[in-house]
């Protein structure tokens, strides 16, 4: 039952990153490139009309982690207090920032709201990414210091920084140069992300550029994977081990390969949804990846004296699980049922659909 | 230690006092725009169409703000009550859990289909996704109040030696004999304030002498619903759910009345007073004798006991605002069915519309019904204190416990200044709708 559900949320995990995901890459897209009004209001279009369905994923996770795993729900979040509260702030300039441009009509307030959309997202990406760091990095549970533990061994504490900015250091903190990289990961693959969906969902007149652009992100996205891989090794010898003892876990590394290797040829894919489909599964790669390299652990521990939080040590009663089991069955067939539903109804380019009424 | 619980506490406080702003007008809402949109459907009449889509508009503005301050609602648990959230996980983490999978889903799904989908789908199915709206926003105060009422009266759980809550029986959340009046109390109450919103725009029209056809309509049905619904929330609700309390919190009931001796020939009601708690008595008291008996037990003389029969640790902690917080929604409640009775009797006459003294008391009531469901979850919360969950967890023991109080203090201040500005914008953005009015065309 622990697996069932940590896959489950996985996979709710990884559509909030699919789904909304999208909607940050567009924010960083819309900061960067977007010159012209038209394209602006379009390019915020298209994740405006989404963002709030596209969010539920992030409730779900949040919701599914709190009834199967209370306790690493407890930690993680209490843990990494300040980050997650400066998260929820971003969320919301985000939504604002989308639901608001198009309320009044003159240029100075919907630059107000473009800004906050923007940075926002390309804040929201970079934290996002920061968290998958630190939950890779490991911390340092139960706050022991000289050998003596200042919490319970599954509570912790991070600054959002350390002096030195290291990994390696006694008390890393959530911001080191270790999860500054995977950060910036996050920001690329879903600035990449982004791209596609304006391709896809828009005849903006940058469409054709931000194919070049995808393509040039992705020679850094590659130039980086391979950099915090050798970063990861330093910073966590045994990285590597669940991969060489269980091989068929090398599926998700080969998943993120493919996208990026995919994505070299964005200018001959003929078929918009292709390119999309290829950065999905970078996202899906990248996070599956992460996850099935600490199986069964969910957060390391760094120092000895505390045991790694795993699904076993963290979960709810079982009897509570295979409850959920039932309604959760249930609820991913309506929900999948919704999704069909909306995507029917609000198919192909949204450039004349009216919003912000 | 105590500050850090101070902070915690405040910025759950300011936090849900703010995001519930919202989901009261939506929930309401959402039953008098699926009204709407019906019959229109049976008239084929217009104007009922688009007064229903003039009330998504809102109804959307209104979700926004409801979804981006609820996140932080369902965050807080982990980042400020770590513990509680270990503990509790198991079982309240059930019905949270559900809430995002049946009605969050269903509710945001399909207000995109409502809000876009009209031409698409043509009138009956846009009435279907109206309603599944309806559905979603109620199904979720169903789960929510499934969990508050788990903490009120805990049901269905064992308590392992490690002092961690599991679930025994899951139907027991839903049968717990306190979710369903409470739920269905909190329900009218949002539809009060719905429908009180109705009928404010309705009386603003009129009274400014524009889109008056509209305001005849708001006025009417905001009247008609606002009636029912005050009273409805009165009685039965209210009452099943103070005796509810009287039952399994008589310590909170004893607060929230403010009766802090036990008169043994029966206890009064307290209509005005002030809790004085150093001499642990009401200052300029105005009481009827024996009524509160009567209201609680149907029986004159029953015995009920004062804050004098509990420990101090037994006690809330902060009793003058549970009492006050009581007695103001108590109050409003009482008001709010005067005036709409008299409205609807004005209403019953055709002459409604004419009397100026009464639009304009209908106009400004507006923030009102806001403020009573508000002091309404204020005398739930703060009459469960100490506890979170009742008798078996104090709010103490279940904060974070690495979290410190200079941090929370921090992101108190930033939700201050954040919410401050939703605050402003929401203001300009339902005010900028309601100036434009129902019979604007979008295209």
């Amino acid at each position: 039952m622990e697996i069932f559900w940590y896959i489950i949320i996985a996979v709710v995990l990884a559509m909030f990153f699919i789904l909304d995901g999208y909607d940050f890459g567009t924010g960083i897209i819309h900061l960067f490139f977007a010159k012209e009004e038209k394209d602006k209001e379009v390019i915020a279009k298209s994740a405006g009309l989404f963002w709030d369905s596209n969010e539920v994923w992030l409730v779900a996770a949040g919701g599914m982690l709190f009834m199967a795993f209370p306790t690493f729900y407890a930690s993680v979040f209490s843990g990494f207090y300040l980050p997650l509260i400066i998260v929820l702030w971003l969320i919301i300039f985000r939504a604002i920032g989308l639901e608001f441009r198009s309320q009044f009509k003159f240029q100075m307030w919907k630059d107000i709201w473009d800004v906050s959309f923007g940075v926002s997202s390309l804040l929201l990406a970079l934290f996002f990414g920061i968290a998958l760091g630190n939950v890779v990095r490991g911390v340092n549970l139960g706050g022991v210091e000289n050998g003596v533990s200042a919490h319970e061994g599954h509570y912790f504490f991070l600054p959002l920084w350390d002096s030195s900015f290291s990994p390696l250091t006694e008390h890393p903190g959530v911001i080191d140069w270790f999860t500054i990289i995977i950060g910036l990961i996050s920001v690329v693959t879903l600035a990449i992300h982004g791209a596609n969906w304006i391709i896809l969902k828009t005849n903006s007149t940058i469409n054709n550029k931000l194919k070049g652009v995808i393509f040039k992100l992705n020679i850094a996205l590659a130039i980086l994977t391979v950099f915090s891989l050798i970063i990861w090794q330093s910073v966590n010898p045994n990285s590597l081990d669940n991969f060489a003892n269980k091989p068929y876990l090398l599926i998700f590394p080969v998943i993120y390969l493919i996208g990026l290797v995919g994505l070299f040829f964005i200018k001959k894919i003929k078929k918009d949804v292709h390119a999309f489909l290829l950065s999905s599964l970078l996202i899906v790669g990248g996070i599956t990846s992460s996850l099935a390299s600490l199986f069964p652990v969910i957060l390391p521990s760094v120092n000895k004296t505390h045991e790694h939080l795993t699904i076993y040590n963290t979960a709810a009663s079982e009897y509570g699980l295979s409850v959920a089991f039932n309604w959760g069955i249930i609820g991913f067939i309506l929900l999948i049922g919704y999704m069909i539903i909306q995507k029917r109804l609000i198919g192909g380019k949204i450039d004349n659909m009216d919003y912000g009424h | 230690m105590e500050d850090m619980i101070f902070y915690d506490r405040l910025q759950f406080a300011f936090t849900i006092t703010f995001h519930y702003i919202f989901p009261q007008l939506t929930m309401g809402l959402s039953l008098m725009i699926v009204y709407f949109k019906w019959k229109f459907l049976k008239t084929k009449i217009e104007k009922y169409n688009n007064a229903a889509k003039f009330f998504m508009k809102i109804f959307a503005i209104n979700f926004t703000m409801g979804v981006v301050t609820g996140i932080p609602m369902e965050f807080q648990f982990g980042t400020n009550w770590a513990k509680f959230s270990e503990l509790t996980g198991g079982i309240i983490g059930q019905t949270l859990a559900m809430e995002g999978m049946f009605s969050f889903f269903l509710e945001s799904s399909f207000l995109a289909l409502f809000i876009f989908g009209e031409k698409l789908m043509g009138q009956k199915l846009h009435f279907l996704t109206g309603f599944l709206v309806f559905l979603g926003s109620w199904a979720s105060g169903w789960f929510i109040l499934a969990t508050n009422a788990w903490m009120q009266h805990p049901v269905g759980y064992e308590i392992l030696e490690n002092g961690k809550f599991v679930l025994e029986n899951f139907s027991a959340l839903f049968t717990n004999p306190w979710l369903l009046p409470a739920f269905l109390h909190n329900q009218f109450a949002s539809v009060v304030t719905s429908s009180f919103v109705v009928a404010s725009i309705g009386a603003f029209y009129i009274l400014r002498n524009k889109q008056t056809e509209y305001g005849q309509l708001f006025l009417k049905t905001g009247v008609i619903f606002g009636l029912i619904s005050s009273v409805l929330v009165a009685f039965p609700t209210g009452d099943w759910n103070a005796k509810n309390v009287a039952k399994y919190q008589p310590a909170s009931f004893a607060a929230m009345e403010g009766i802090f001796e036990t008169e043994k020939e029966g206890a009064e009601i307290v209509l005005i007073g002030q809790p004085n708690m150093v001499e642990k008595k009401l200052d300029n008291k105005i009481a009827v004798p024996n009524i509160l008996s009567f209201l609680t037990y149907q029986e004159w003389d029953k015995q009920i006991p004062g804050m004098d029969q509990f420990e101090k640790d037994e006690l809330p902690d902060n009793i003058p605002a549970l009492y006050y917080s009581y007695h103001i929604m108590v109050g409003l409640g009482t008001i709010f069915i005067g005036i709409m009775a008299l409205s609807v009797f004005f209403l019953w006459r055709k002459k409604l519309h004419k009397i100026k003294p009464l639009l304009w008391t209908i106009m400004f009531l507006v923030p009102f019904p806001y403020i009573a469901n508000i002091t309404g979850w204020y005398t739930a919360e703060l009459g469960r204190q100490p506890y979170l969950v009742y008798g078996l967890l104090r709010t103490s023991d279940g904060v974070s416990p690495t979290v410190s109080s200079g941090n929370t203090l921090f992101t108190l201040l930033g939700f201050v200044a954040l919410y401050m500005l939703l605050g402003l914008l929401f203001l300009v953005l339902v005010g900028k709708t309601i100036n434009v009015g129902p019979r604007h065309k979008t295209h």
